[in-house]
């Protein structure tokens, strides 16, 4: 998994966590002066220390010079990368937008037979690691390579973060505008096109830019079945010349690229406004009847249910077997399991505790600094755990030292990349205690901390704890930025995965595999169940 | 001519009867309001006749074509019936324009013209063609909604609480603006409310729905002075109930002698009256004890709530001025009265006041 996040983000019109998403245009509260400044301080900082990998490249850029620069971008093999990635992009994500609408309409709007748990089953792929899903497809199919499979193994790896946002907004869409269409005189087809697609474009914009920043960002995925992407070249210059200005280069122009994304998705989501106008409850959707087609209907989920779980299933499953119990060496599997929890929940703390003084701003006191902030907060957010890696290497060997090569310098990556998932899961969970109770709480006789104690911190905790639940789930697969940061000796679940992979012992590699499975289910069904809290708003 | 008929439909939702057997002739060009309870069926009902939903029995018959009979529907977008549901349901992703020109084809001629016309009919300005709708006050977006559902044209509109989410002085202007412009377009008008008096002034028949089946219907008038039940009457407006004697047109009851509707009927009935037709005058409190007049009701102002232009009064009626009688251990058993007043010189708490009645009082028929 990614530096990119998808957990579902209630307060706003889209559902998906883009980053660099402009923050709610709530009620500007008037700035209350004493709290504010020290937490604006703190999320000052927080936000400076997260601008580093950004600052770096561009530094490095400016140290390099525009010839010696140039002369490394301009090269066949960049524009070669730069044709690969495009190329990954342009076909996956349409593929995974029509797919995910599909997979959403059929369970969220027709009478498909056990909805629900195909519901469930389409975000379930999540917990299986991207490039878990490619080490199940080469050993299925040791021929692939290139960029159909890489197109392939993408949509059935990342079409859930499309798949997670559209279902919230059709559940969420109110069925009188649906009703109004018809009684103008618009068939069944035109409403789908005319009123109910439109209102998805928030969704569906929130959701592509995820699957484009994960795409941009995946590492293990794209090296499994040999399709060059800038990332892979990245790590491969990393790890054969070191710290070399090439990869740093190379590093530059896949920010661009995820910049150009962004823009891109800022430009398509337009400023327009999607929620529902009219007071009152909105009455729950009808569903379609499927009728006769209902065996068509069907087949979609399970098609996709058998690509993108019973294949991971069935070769680890074969893996296993044919491993036995030689493959389960619980005296390496142990350790792994220990470092990675151990890493997990010390950067989850971490990372949510940064994340406070930002969202506490952007829930309390929301105005320009703090949209600025948070904006930051999100660029560096999108940005791939390599440049992340990257920057925090050589930073660390140049200025300081004795942390480089510790667990001091991956739990900061881990926070700098994690960050908004935390942040968003935070907002959510302060937004649900507003200031007024605070104040009802202070009127009976609370002091201000103990108001502040007793009544928003007990109604943020939810959200705050799954914001530490993401993060720490986030870790646990995390592979790229692991690999190039780890101090020696640190093996977690993901590295030691991928150390046996890649020396091809599929069988050694499979238990690590599964435990990290096991590990991201409650991730997968954390989103799930928030993204339905959020639809029954 | 009728314009639509309903017959006999019915409407089950996992065992839970919604509509149980509705029977109801709409006369074309006429407005009728179906009002009733939340839970009584008549979003439903509305929801059958446009046709978002299949009766389970039952034909809708519109102009003489059959648009459902059972579970055969025609489809909402083929029965070009216009409806406006209760927040307008603007599509927040086009301009006021294209929600008013949603259902006229690009290829219509002088689209531009006719949109401007429609603008026009609900009295908006073409200024605001390019708004969006989140833009608009919710009088206007009701007002864009119907003007989108004019486009079509409809020989049928449906209105489903479309005012009830106005503030109150615009949702009279809103209302009454409505009712004129359907009338003179000659559109066939069902308007679903739960509010009475939006009913009783907007429709030329009433439908009271209650428990899924239709309690009755009528014009306005008569349901208001002459329900069939007192359920029915505690509906359409606060009603006084009051068991009586009744002969030669004549019934005798707590407040004296009153007038009734039916002159035929004799012996024991319940009687309603409107408080509206209750008329109090303050006296000096010994003329009650005294009984000056033997006919004359007596009561004791327990209680005023002034609104107003119209002061609610909580009266216990003094059985002591009544010639001839005892203490009516059931007058003071009875629970005060509610009369209205107005507002001005209303008698005030433990006054003591003369009750006249006017018109005549409404005879329950026998249950």
């Amino acid at each position: 998994m990614n530096a990119v996040v998808c957990p579902v983000q209630p307060d706003m019109a889209g559902i998906a966590a883009g980053p660099a998403r402009p923050p709610s245009a709530g009620a500007r509260r008037q700035r209350r002066r004493e709290p504010v400044s020290w937490i604006a301080l703190a999320a000052l900082l927080v936000s400076l220390l997260s601008l580093l990998p950004l600052g770096f490249v561009a530094w490095v850029a400016w140290q390099a010079g525009w010839e010696a620069a140039s002369a490394l971008v301009f090269r066949p093999r960049v524009g070669e990368l730069l044709v690969n990635t495009a190329l990954l992009v342009i076909v996956t994500v349409p593929l995974c937008g029509v797919l995910a609408v599909t997979l959403a309409w059929l369970t969220e709007r027709s009478d498909l037979p056990a909805a629900r748990t195909w519901a469930w089953l389409a975000v379930a792929p999540l917990a299986v690691p991207a490039f878990v899903h490619s080490y199940a497809w080469i050993t299925l199919a040791p021929g692939l390579h290139g960029l159909p499979a890489g197109v392939l193994v993408s949509v059935i790896a990342y079409f859930p973060f499309l798949y997670l946002p559209v279902a919230a907004a059709l559940r969420r869409l109110d069925p009188g505008l649906e009703d109004t269409a018809a009684s103008l005189g618009a068939s069944p087809w035109a409403v789908f096109f005319r009123v109910v697609l439109p209102q998805l474009r928030l969704s569906i914009c929130g959701g592509s830019l995820l699957v484009g920043l994960h795409l941009l960002a995946e590492y293990g995925l794209f090296v499994m079945i040999r399709f060059d992407t800038f990332t892979t070249a990245i790590v491969d210059q990393f790890q054969s010349t070191y710290n070399g200005a090439a990869a740093h280069m190379l590093s530059g122009v896949l920010v661009l690229c995820c910049f150009a994304l962004l823009g891109l998705e800022s430009t398509a989501r337009g400023d327009q406004r999607y929620a529902r106008i009219g007071s009152g409850a909105a009455r729950l959707p009808q569903k379609r009847r499927l009728g006769r087609y209902a065996f068509l209907g069907l087949s979609l989920p399970l098609l996709t249910t058998l690509l993108a779980l019973g294949v991971p299933l069935v070769t680890l499953t074969s893996w296993l077997v044919a491993g036995g119990a030689s493959v389960w060496r619980l005296d390496e599997i142990g350790p792994a399991v220990g470092q990675t929890l151990a890493l997990g929940a010390a950067g989850a703390l971490l990372t949510t505790l940064a994340a406070v003084p930002m969202a506490w701003l952007s829930i309390r006191s929301p105005g320009r600094l703090q949209r600025l902030l948070e904006a930051c907060n999100y660029l560096v957010g999108s940005l791939p755990g390599v440049v992340v890696a990257l920057a925090l290497v050589t930073v660390t060997v140049r200025v300081a030292l004795p942390i480089y090569q510790t667990a001091v310098t991956v739990l900061l990556a881990y926070a700098l990349m994690f960050l908004p998932r935390a942040l968003i899961s935070l907002r959510a969970g302060i937004a649900q205690a507003p200031v007024e109770l605070e104040y009802a709480a202070r009127s009976l006789g609370l002091s201000p901390a103990r108001a502040l104690w007793a009544v928003t911190m007990r109604l943020a905790a939810p959200g705050a704890a799954a914001g530490v639940a993401l993060v720490a789930l986030g870790i646990t697969n995390e592979l790229t930025a692991t690999l190039l940061l780890a101090p020696n000796g640190t093996r977690t679940l993901a590295t030691a995965f991928w150390a046996y992979s890649s020396e091809i012992d599929y069988a050694a590699a499979a238990p690590y595999a599964l435990v990290m499975v096991l590990l991201s289910l409650p991730m997968t069904w954390l989103l799930y169940t928030q993204s339905k809290r959020t639809a029954g708003r | 001519m009728t314009s639509v008929e309903l017959r006999g439909i019915r409407k089950t939702y996992g065992g839970a009867t919604v509509l149980d057997g509705i029977d109801l002739g709409i006369d074309a060009g006429s407005c009728t309001a179906i009002v009733g309870p939340s839970g009584s069926g008549k979003t439903t009902l509305l929801r059958i006749i446009a046709g978002f939903e299949a009766p389970d029995e039952g034909r809708v018959v519109l102009g003489g074509r059959v648009l459902a009979d059972g579970a055969d529907s025609v489809p909402a977008h083929r029965r070009g019936i216009g409806f406006v549901p209760q927040d307008g349901a603007l599509f927040p992703h086009l301009s006021v324009e294209g929600n008013v020109g949603f259902g006229l084809p690009r290829a219509t001629p002088r689209r531009a013209e006719r949109i401007a016309e429609l603008m026009d009919m609900v009295a908006l300005d073409v200024g605001m063609l390019a708004r969006r709708p989140h833009e608009l006050s919710g009088g206007q977006q009701q007002r864009v909604a119907l003007a989108r559902a004019l486009a079509q044209r409809p020989r049928l509109m449906l209105l489903d609480e479309p005012f009830s989410a106005l503030d109150t002085g615009l949702r009279a202007s809103t209302r009454k603006a409505v009712a004129r412009l359907l009338a003179s377009a000659n559109i066939t008008t069902i308007l679903v409310t739960h509010d009475q008096s939006e009913a009783l002034s907007f429709a030329d028949q009433v439908a009271v729905m209650r428990d899924g089946r239709l309690a009755q219907s009528g014009r306005p008038i008569d349901l208001y002075l002459r329900p069939d039940d007192p359920a029915i009457a505690g509906f359409l407006g606060e009603a006084i109930v009051l068991p009586a004697q009744l002969a030669d047109g004549w019934a005798d009851c707590a407040l004296g002698r009153i007038a009734v509707d039916d002159a035929l009927r004799v012996g024991p009935a319940r009687i309603m009256l409107r408080p509206e037709q209750l008329q109090v005058a303050e006296v000096a409190s010994d003329a009650a004890v005294r009984g000056q007049e033997p006919d004359a009701c007596y009561g004791a102002v327990l209680d005023t709530d002034f609104g107003g232009a119209v002061t609610v009064l909580s009266v216990r009626l003094l059985p002591a001025g009544r010639a001839g009688s005892t203490p009516d251990a059931a007058a003071l058993a009875m629970p005060p009265l509610l009369v209205h007043s107005p507002g001005l010189h209303a008698p005030v708490e433990g006054a003591t006041v003369r009750i006249t009645v006017t018109g005549h009082a409404h005879v329950f028929a026998e249950p």
